[in-house]
């Protein structure tokens, strides 16, 4: 299958944020032998380098689906990535302390993409219920062109919180989960959602847009409107010198030296 | 260049497309570092920033259908998803002094931290 592998390499030694980065040894496919390898974990893609300063990875481990648990070994400080699927493959890894190994397999386990998503549609519901009344007042009002797909709201608005290592749902913003149980659907659905710019790829989040331009209703917008119009007002400045900044950083790495 | 029919399918960051008669995938787009453009009628385009010049382009059967599609493609890095829970992170804190993220034992994660682990 082919992989966009340039761009993988640039993503791996660009800088942006590296999540964990250290010295792991990494036993190999066939034969057992250990071999130290400089591993760089950003989002759910775990690279991995054979020594600090090369300058492209020699593999990643793409970290959706998979569990991470301490596993027995000869080796000390010893854990896995394993993966669902008869023919997947499960990595064993080594640290070299306990301190690195705890601290691998915590961030390795949070990698995914899915977890992520999940913790951000979390704090966007907190979020709404904080500005907007638990019962989500204007609910009717996100039914709008351009809003965030309203649907999956309705059943996460159960009491329920997330546990300490959630539950991985179907679907969320109307994309497919890595990791779907089979019979679930898949379509290559998509999140309505307005903005038609040729910006790059790194625009601050827009919140969902509340109490506006719905016809119907007007009547009940209210007072809820000043207060939402000097939200606004902020949340639109804020974004302006985000976005701002953001292009800036972004015509210098396209203008700069390589990293 | 020659358009060819295929089905694409969004899973986390990845852009997987098949023959539209085939179960596995010919390839996938790691939708990171990328820019999605809108071309010109109902054709989006996918390029990487290391290089600009290289453009993925889909045409779409309709300029809604293409609209869904460049939003969704915007969303789809996990880099945007990291921003947007520092974002809403960073608004509750502000709004209740508490840290959403406690609740979960997740608050000193690395990859929650408001711009602390740039390098």
């Amino acid at each position: 299958m082919k992989l966009n592998e340039r761009s993988l390499v640039f993503y791996a030694t660009c800088n942006s944020p590296a999540d964990n980065a250290g010295f792991l040894y990494k036993r190999g496919e066939r034969h057992t032998a250990y071999h130290r390898r400089w591993f760089v974990l950003k989002g759910n893609m775990l690279f991995y380098f054979e020594e600090r300063e090369s300058r492209e990875p020699v593999g990643v481990i793409v970290l959706e689906g998979c569990t991470v648990e301490l596993c027995d070994s000869a080796e000390e400080f010893a854990f896995a990535i394993r993966f669902g699927g008869a023919k997947s493959r499960t990595y064993v890894l080594a640290a070299e302390s306990q301190a690195a190994m705890e601290s691998w397999v915590k961030s390795l386990s949070r990698a995914s993409f899915d977890y992520m998503r999940l913790v951000v549609r979390e704090l966007e519901k907190q979020l709404e219920e904080m500005r907007w009344g638990p019962d989500g007042g204007c609910r009717g009002c996100r039914q709008l062109p351009g809003s965030w797909k309203p649907k999956p709201l309705g059943p996460e608005r159960s009491p329920e919180r997330l546990p300490a290592l959630p539950a991985i749902l179907p679907k969320e913003n109307g994309c497919a989960v890595w990791n779907n149980t089979p019979g679930v659907d898949r379509p290559p659905n998509t999140s309505s959602c307005s903005g038609d710019d040729g910006e790059v790829n790194s625009r601050p989040p827009p919140l969902p847009p509340r109490r506006r331009a719905s016809s119907s209703e007007a009547g009940s917008a209210g007072a809820a409107a000043a207060e939402s119009l000097s939200t606004f007002c902020r949340l639109h400045e804020q974004y302006g010198r985000e976005v701002a900044r953001l292009r800036q950083d972004w015509l210098e790495r396209r203008r700069g030296p390589r990293p | 260049a020659v358009l060819k029919k295929r089905l694409v399918k969004l899973v986390v960051n990845f852009l997987f497309y098949f023959r539209t008669d085939e179960a596995e995938p010919i390839g996938a787009l790691l939708l990171e570092q990328c820019r999605i453009i809108k071309e010109e009628e109902n054709v989006f385009s996918i390029s990487f920033i290391e290089e600009p010049e290289r453009k993925y382009c889909f045409e779409c059967d309709s300029k809604e259908q293409c609209q869904e599609w460049i939003e969704a493609l915007k969303r789809a890095s996990y880099e945007f998803m990291r921003r947007s829970l520092i974002f809403y992170r960073n608004e509750i804190q502000k709004m209740t002094g508490k840290d959403p993220l406690e609740q979960y034992g997740i608050s000193e994660e690395a990859r929650f931290q408001l711009g602390a682990h740039k390098q």
